[in-house]
């Protein structure tokens, strides 16, 4: 199979195999004219399989979504064909609108307008809970 | 400018200071009675709770302040579908400080966000009720005149009473905590409290379904409903009511300065026969409510 190098771009590699498909969804790349590969169950010697995204056009990546999705996952900035900057996930201390809270008493299943916001509230266990009911992020 | 949405948002030392206000405030009421003068309380509460919005209204009205507000959704501009924010930044026009009761969780965190006055959560569905919590601090530290090395018995309804969740995460801030669980199995303390919460800190606690048993060891008896509601079939209901409603006798093994407390209302857990023994102390526990919401108008509103 051959995929066409980048010349501006972003390359999201490492993605576990079979989270590519989310993780399109979540940075909305059904939006961009540009070309878009999805490449699936790629052999990887650290992971087995994982897969890749590539997006043949320079763009905002949305790092804190990524790492909340997950934070091994990297991001190449390649600009004239070179990688010039790998990017390092951490997971983010807030998310806005990536998750919904699914607490039917929460305010915001009676408030459309509000935005969803998580809170990290322990890093060990990765665990977000809402800001204005306190349930975790699902 | 500061809210109170979530009683752990306040430091114990700030739990400390408002104790301390509000005990001086027993002590020389004169002193308080024009605190608040030409200041108003607004009181929306989205769903009815006369006893809370009571003691918010008295609190105000004896620091020399005005209250204004409304003590049910329908009766508000809720019911036209105006927004939590809305409400809250209009209010903010006509009060210097808002008390907020919502069915909704999180309501009153909105509410703060917009509003230009402080907001005081005066609860919020089955999640926050601070000002309830900071009565039973208040009344603990009154009767038993410190917050520490206590042995703590909470019974009833521990899996959806939330007066007990506040209070299980205010006291584990303290130090010689020792924390009995009295329910029945049904409705015992949900795991993530005691893994977030009794673990985490290290608090030292133990699961019954025998208060008598454990009653000498307590120095605080924290009593509950234990509703009908939360039973799925009446046979349950019926073995388990009896076993945890107070009675003289059940009180006969405990200690002479045990302190009972209650968040009221009640309806059969605590016989009425209990209520001349000096140990009751839930009548009491109500007037420290105003006292300590009068405390706490005053540091929100930051009135010396
Ligand atoms: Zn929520």
């Amino acid at each position: 199979m051959h995929i066409d190098s980048i010349k501006n771009g972003v390359v999201i590699d490492h993605i576990k195999a079979g989270k590519s498909m989310e993780i399109y969804n979540h940075l909305e790349l059904d939006k961009l004219d540009c070309t878009v590969a999805i490449i699936k169950n790629v052999s990887s010697k650290k992971m087995g399989r994982k897969d890749i995204i590539k997006v043949d056009s320079e763009m905002e990546v949305d790092l804190d979504v990524l790492g909340y999705i997950d934070p091994d996952i990297t991001v190449n900035i390649i600009k004239n064909e070179v990688l010039c900057e790998k990017k390092k996930l951490t997971l983010p201390n807030q998310i806005k609108d990536v998750v919904k809270c699914k607490n039917p008493r929460c305010i915001t299943t009676t408030e459309q307008d509000l935005p969803h916001i998580f809170k990290l509230t322990n890093a060990e266990t990765k665990t977000y809970r809402c800001i204005y009911c306190e349930s975790k992020a699902k | 400018m500061r809210s109170l949405i979530d009683i752990l948002s306040l430091t114990t030392e700030e739990i400390d200071e408002l104790i301390a206000v509000a005990e001086d405030i027993i002590a020389n009421p004169v002193k308080y009675r024009d605190k608040c003068r030409y200041k108003k309380l607004a009181t929306l509460f989205f769903e009815p709770s006369t006893r809370t919005r009571l003691s918010f209204e008295a609190a105000m009205y004896e620091l020399g302040g005005q209250v204004l507000g409304f003590s049910e959704a329908n009766s508000s501009s809720a019911a036209k579908g105006e927004s939590v924010a809305d409400t809250a930044r209009t209010v903010s026009c006509y009060a210097d400080i808002i008390a907020m009761r919502h069915p909704k969780e999180g309501a009153p965190l909105v509410a703060s966000m917009a509003a230009s006055v402080p907001i005081i959560n005066a609860g919020d569905g089955g999640h926050n009720h601070p000002t309830q919590t900071l009565t039973d601090l208040l009344t603990i530290k009154r009767e038993k005149g410190r917050l520490n090395n206590l042995t703590i018995g909470f019974c009833g309804d521990l899996k959806f009473g939330r007066t007990v969740h506040s209070l299980i995460e205010a006291m584990s801030r303290y130090t010689g905590i020792k924390v009995v669980l009295i329910s029945p199995y049904e409705l015992q303390l949900p795991g993530y409290l005691k893994k977030e919460t009794l673990d985490a800190k290290g608090i030292e606690y133990k699961e019954t379904t025998d208060l008598s048993a454990v009653m000498p060891e307590l120095d605080i008896l924290y009593m509950t409903r234990v509703q009908r509601e939360r039973f799925f079939n009446e046979e349950d209901y019926l073995r388990l009511k009896d076993s945890y409603i107070l009675t003289p006798e059940k009180l006969v093994d405990a200690k002479e300065d045990l302190a009972i407390l209650h968040p009221l209302p009640r309806v059969n857990e605590i016989h009425t026969s209990v209520d001349a023994d000096p140990r009751a102390c839930y009548f009491r526990q109500v007037l420290n409510g105003k006292f300590i919401r009068m405390a706490l108008i005053l540091k929100l509103l930051e009135v010396e």
